[in-house]
This record gives C-alpha cells, structure tokens and sequence, in this order.
C-alpha cells in the first residue's frame, strides 16, 4: 500500500511518501503498525484526534479497511480557505 | 451547470471570473480570502494534497449544487508561497436569486475550510509554523447539517 504523509505529520515522519507491503488492514490497525516503526511515528500520530485519513483520495474512518493496492494518505486538519 | 474548479499557483481577476458567471444569472455572490498581514507575517506557504482537492472540491460543489438552484458555481484554490495581501481563494455563485446565491457561496467556504485538503504554513522571517485548524470553522460547518 502506497502511504502519503502531509504537513506537520511529514515533518514528523521525515518522509512525504512510502510503500509498504501489508496484508488488508483497518486504518486503526495501519495507525498502531506505524507507530512501530520508530519515534518520528509516534509523534505524528500521538493525538488521533487532530489526524485525519483518506483511502484513494476519499475521507476514512479508523474503522474502514484498507486494501494491499490502496493509497492511503495521514495528515492534520486542514486549514485552507 | 458545471461548476469551474481551479487549483493553482498564479493569481485570479475576480472581476473577470464574475462576468463570466452572468450569463443567465439575476443574481451573483462571492467571497475572496486573503493573506493576513498579521504579526509581521513575512510569507503564507499553502500545500495541498493534489490528487484529493480537486476530487474533494468537486464534491463540495455538487453538494451545494443538490441543495440550491445555481446557475454557475466557481472555486479557485491558489498554493504556493503567497505574501501579505495576496489573494487566497476565491468562492463565486450565480443564481436566479440572492437567498440561493448568499447561502450557496457561504456554504462552499464553510465546507471548503473544513474540507479541502489544503495546509497553510506561516513564515515570520526565519521562523515556520503550521496554522492550527479552528473549532469554529467546524461549527460554522455544523449550521448547514440537514
């Protein structure tokens, strides 16, 4: 699954896009494997309240499932306008 | 009616995107926002998730189209670095009427705000800072639920 990281939350990360190769998931589930993957993780996904997703470019909830081939984007709430 | 949706770096001659929406219309709202000259504020960076806004602006737009009758609907989203006073976003409605024309255009913005995927990063001289989405934008989008 492809994985884009936006404002903030790549600042965090260190890194604005990555491949993984997972089995399906929810977004919850992809959440807490990130987390595993070192402290710059942790920090951008800390408050799962200020985070929002999107699976192919449409809003996700923590619940909705995520396929091998998807994109998956995280980012910050949005404050354009 | 199909709504003209832009995202783009260069700047927008509101007067000219209102003309063109005339056509047909008795009435035409707008709405443009603005770089702050706020604090000494020396630049306003916007990023944007290219391939979701548009998608997720068309949506916005068909919503608004679904609950009045607009004879044209124009958004135009800039990014890039942008300096105090420079033009942000530009929302235009066309209508038979002004009720349909006032509440369309403020309930795009509304929408747009909390919405789109767009991220602004403030620049004081040497310093950066990620602006901070704001409760009030997502109770000013509240007042529109069905």
């Amino acid at each position: 699954m492809r994985l884009l990281y936006f404002a903030g939350l790549r600042q965090k990360i260190g890194k604005s896009e990555e491949t993984l190769d997972l089995p399906p998931r929810s977004v919850a589930e992809l959440i807490a494997h990130l987390k595993t993957r070192g402290p710059g993780y942790v920090a951008a996904f800390a408050d799962e309240t200020r985070l929002r997703a999107a699976i192919n470019q449409d809003y996700a909830a923590l619940d909705a499932m995520i396929a091998p081939d998807d994109e998956v984007a995280f980012f910050p709430p949005v404050t354009g306008g | 009616m199909t709504p003209h949706i832009r995202i783009q770096a260069e700047d927008f001659d509101a007067a000219a995107e209102l003309t063109a929406l005339r056509p047909g219309a008795g009435a035409l709202a707008s709405f443009i926002g603005l770089v702050r000259d706020d604090n000494g504020l020396t630049a306003l960076t916007i990023e944007h998730y290219a391939a979701m806004t548009q998608k997720e602006i068309v949506r916005i737009a068909a919503e608004a189209a679904s609950r009045w009758p607009l004879t044209g609907l124009t958004i135009i989203h800039r990014i890039g670095r942008l300096e105090p006073g420079a033009q942000i976003v530009l929302v235009a409605v066309a209508a038979a009427h002004r009720g349909e024309a006032f509440a369309a255009c403020e309930f795009l913005m509304d929408y747009l705000k909390i919405n789109a995927p767009f991220w602004k990063q403030e620049e004081f001289g040497a310093v950066t800072r990620w602006v901070e989405a704001r409760s009030t934008d997502d109770d000013a989008a509240a007042r529109w639920k069905k």
